[in-house]
């Protein structure tokens, strides 16, 4: 960036003392009731959650945002959605149709309330466990199917693993399996992005692994120094496989990161839409009107396994499961808005059957297609394939035999 | 001796019947036991015991100071070895899947490699740097890698790559007693595919020395790691055609054996090099080399690689990518017509 357009030093509000070590919140305290319109991000760790709805689906007093019926009713059908989605792909996975999924039961208000604060031409960059924002963004059921069968529908012509979506008339960017260096790609395009004078907020996700990712850090700066309009959203489910996030960094939030590079940040309840939404918007705008990054941690749960090849009951305890389903992220919501009379049973069993009958026939059509081409094994390594690749291409067609995956993922 | 042959066998008295996962954690058990400067780190390696499970119980035996998760950063685990290392103890440090080991490139290529030489002897660098590596368990993209070239091209780094139980403890424990950083690459695919006998206890088997893994005297295939069971069965259905073929299995990337390497080559008179990695530029092109410098005049055909395409890994293509007993066979072939 030239020295023109290098931002002017705005001065952030830094803590005015050191915190006072004190233990972790367990559970975290909650903050007092802001109203709806501001979020409050904080520039000292303070520990305290934003949230907007009590585990019951119930809200305190003046806190309601009281949004529009469409968006509400938007964010539950996509909650649901992507909950059915994501239980009909692991079964796949379990009957052996898929070589592998990352579930992300429990953390569907994350993705869900974070994308749909965006505008369509804002870009998303995701990490393990935001595909349904691919779908939230028009990606068909059957393509991201595809993506998981790998076949020649699959926009990644099956050269990823499972989970690895790219869409990008969605712009929604197509990761690689390598923790966190999609932190810096969010900033870079903001940086882009502002560069040009877009009217374009760049979303960038990460798990609370990927903290400790040497991307994280250099993203983390270069998004404060340039200013760039971004949001780098922390999924903390609270796990890295089997790395608990108290393990993963000693620092008494992951959100108060932010201190460290001078970005404001604030600590939202994951498992509330309503909570993440709301945050989520407000950093959104503050990107749009040029001040600049925000980072947010999501507090959420992985409530299953790392992925389809682990078994968390190794190492960790069943009843910190069971104490996260009670927040779980659907009922809390489902429960908000029957109290309010904008949803009922029969509209449940109708969303249910018709979200059914979209994933079978999208899974039917999915399978239906065949694997890639075996030319594509070639294209698209540069612009042009090599006439090296065509020779190798070619001795190794004129002997192949019965193709045989014979391994099994053990991740 | 192959893992194959001795799948079904009992073990011997002092041996122990174990797939190649389990004798590298009984290398990393034994040594820990002899020596308590060795420690086990890396992402995932405490109670889950690695995602392959190559730790499983070590840290119920040695306690969390000697066996222990990490932080999310390949970086930091490499970079923390070194100064582990420097400071006099032996760590083994795991990166999960060689695919994620770039982000410790520069502690390994600029520091690690360079500790000793740059200075002038007074500090080193003994530490192992375990990872699976490799393709055929359907991982893609990034969990299927074969980089051994980036570390052969380094000095200063040792590279060992096992292909049978025996070997794999053996090898390790000589990776850990060397004073050099080594990086012992571990072909993933054959974790668990089929067992052998493992001498129990100390058992070293020296780096720098290749094994015949077949006699022959047709055709040498140079091969290492999971490569090495695919040119043996090769090597079965060679036989049936009338060609008799001789396996080195070279064990040690870095230092090679060379001897072993041009002895064979000119008792045959001919060279199939096998690799699962890229083509252009991998360990194969310095065999090729290597052979053509040494001992061209006894060959009677060309020297051919076999290996992976000089694409990214790909995932529904693999087995497509991967180097299998029929482009092996195709490759023996090309020596002899050409
Ligand atoms: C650089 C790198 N190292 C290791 C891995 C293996 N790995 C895949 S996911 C994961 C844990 C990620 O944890 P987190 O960032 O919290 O995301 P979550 O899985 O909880 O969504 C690890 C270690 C990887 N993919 N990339
Ligand atoms: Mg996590």
């Amino acid at each position: 960036m030239t020295a023109r357009s290098k931002p002017k030093k705005k001065p952030v509000a830094r803590p005015a003392a050191k915190a006072p070590a004190r233990p972790a919140p367990k559970p975290a305290k909650r903050a007092p009731a802001p109203g709806p319109k501001a979020v409050p991000t904080e520039t000292a760790p303070t520990g305290t959650v934003f949230f907007v709805l009590e585990d019951d689906g119930t809200v305190a007093r003046g806190k309601d945002p009281n949004l529009p019926r469409d968006v509400l009713l938007f964010l539950y059908e996509q909650m649901v959605q992507v909950r059915e989605f994501d239980r009909r792909m692991l079964m796949l996975q379990r009957q052996g149709r898929i070589g592998f999924y990352g579930p992300i039961l429990g953390q569907e208000a994350a993705t869900v309330g974070s994308v749909a604060a965006l505008e369509a031409r804002d870009w998303i960059f995701p990490a393990l466990r935001e595909g349904a924002a691919a779908m939230m963004r028009g990606l068909s059921l059957t393509t991201a199917i595809s993506q998981l069968i790998g076949n020649e529908l699959d926009r990644c012509k099956g050269r990823q693993m499972p989970c690895h979506y790219t869409f990008k008339e969605g712009n929604y960017y197509g990761m690689s399996s390598v923790i966190g260096t999609q932190i810096s790609h969010a900033v870079g395009a903001a940086m882009a992005a502002r560069i040009r004078g877009d009217d374009v907020v760049v979303l960038g996700y990460m798990g609370d692994g990927a903290t400790s990712a040497n991307d994280f850090h250099c993203g983390m700066n270069f998004a404060a120094v340039y200013r760039s309009p971004c949001v780098l959203f922390c999924q903390n489910n609270q796990w890295a496989i089997s790395v608990p996030c108290s393990k993963q960094s000693v620092s008494e939030t992951i959100a108060q990161k932010g201190i460290a590079y001078g970005m404001p940040f604030v600590r939202v309840d994951g498992n509330d839409v309503l909570a993440v939404y709301a945050a989520t918007r407000d950093a959104v705008a503050r990107a749009r009107a040029g001040d600049g990054p925000t980072f947010i941690e999501a507090v959420t749960y992985r409530r299953l396994g790392h992925s389809s090849s682990d078994d968390p009951s190794k190492y960790r305890d069943e009843a910190e499961v069971k104490a996260w389903e009670r927040k779980d992220p659907v009922d809390r919501f489902r429960r908000y808005l029957t109290a309010r009379s904008l949803w009922n049973e029969a509209a449940e069993t109708a969303l249910k059957e018709r979200i059914a009958k979209a994933v079978n026939d999208a899974i039917a059509a999915a399978e239906a297609v065949g694997p890639p081409a075996d030319e594509t094994l070639i294209t698209d390594v540069f612009a042009q394939v090599t006439p090296q690749l065509r020779e190798q291409l070619a001795d190794a067609m004129a002997v192949a035999g019965k193709r045989v995956n014979d391994g099994a993922f053990p991740l | 001796m192959t893992a194959t042959e001795t799948k079904t066998q009992e073990a011997r008295p002092g041996f122990k019947v174990m797939t190649l996962l389990e004798a590298i954690t009984d290398a990393m058990r034994t040594e820990m036991r002899n020596d308590d400067r060795v420690v086990v780190f890396g992402e995932d390696v405490g109670k889950k015991g690695g995602v392959f499970g190559a730790t499983l119980g070590l840290q119920d035996e040695f306690g969390e100071q000697r066996c222990f998760d990490t932080p999310l950063s390949e970086c930091g685990i490499i970079g923390a070895g070194v100064g582990m290392a420097l400071y006099g103890m032996r760590p083994i440090a795991e990166i999960q899947f060689l695919d994620f080991i770039y982000p410790a490139f520069d502690q390994i290529v600029s520091e690690a490699a360079k500790m000793r030489y740059r200075s002038g002897g007074e500090y080193t660098c003994p530490m192992v740097i375990r990872s699976p590596y490799g393709g055929g368990i359907r991982g893609g993209h990034y969990h299927s890698q074969s980089a051994e070239a980036y570390f052969c091209h380094t000095p200063g780094l040792k590279v060992v790559i096992p292909s049978t139980p025996a070997d794999a403890k053996g090898l390790l424990i000589a990776s850990i007693r060397d004073e050099d950083p080594v990086m012992f690459l571990e072909p993933k695919r054959i974790y668990r595919h089929g067992k052998g006998e493992v001498p129990l206890g100390e058992h070293v088997v020296p780096l720098g020395k290749g094994r015949i893994a077949r006699e022959g005297k047709d055709v040498t295939i140079l091969c290492y790691g999971a490569m090495v069971h695919v040119c043996e069965q090769a090597a079965e259905e060679a036989e049936k055609a009338g060609r008799s073929v001789e396996i080195v299995d070279l064990r040690t990337l870095v230092p090679l054996d060379e001897q072993i390497v041009l002895e064979s080559v000119k008792k045959t008179g001919r060279a199939v090099v096998v690799y699962e990695a890229p083509k252009t530029c991998g360990y194969g092109a310095e065999l090729s080399a290597l052979i053509a410098e040494k001992c061209i005049e006894h060959l009677e055909g060309p020297v051919v690689r076999v290996a992976g395409f000089d694409t990214p890994f790909p995932y529904t293509l693999e087995p497509l990518y991967m180097p299998d007993v029929k482009r092996v066979l195709a490759g023996i072939e090309k020596t002899f017509v050409w």
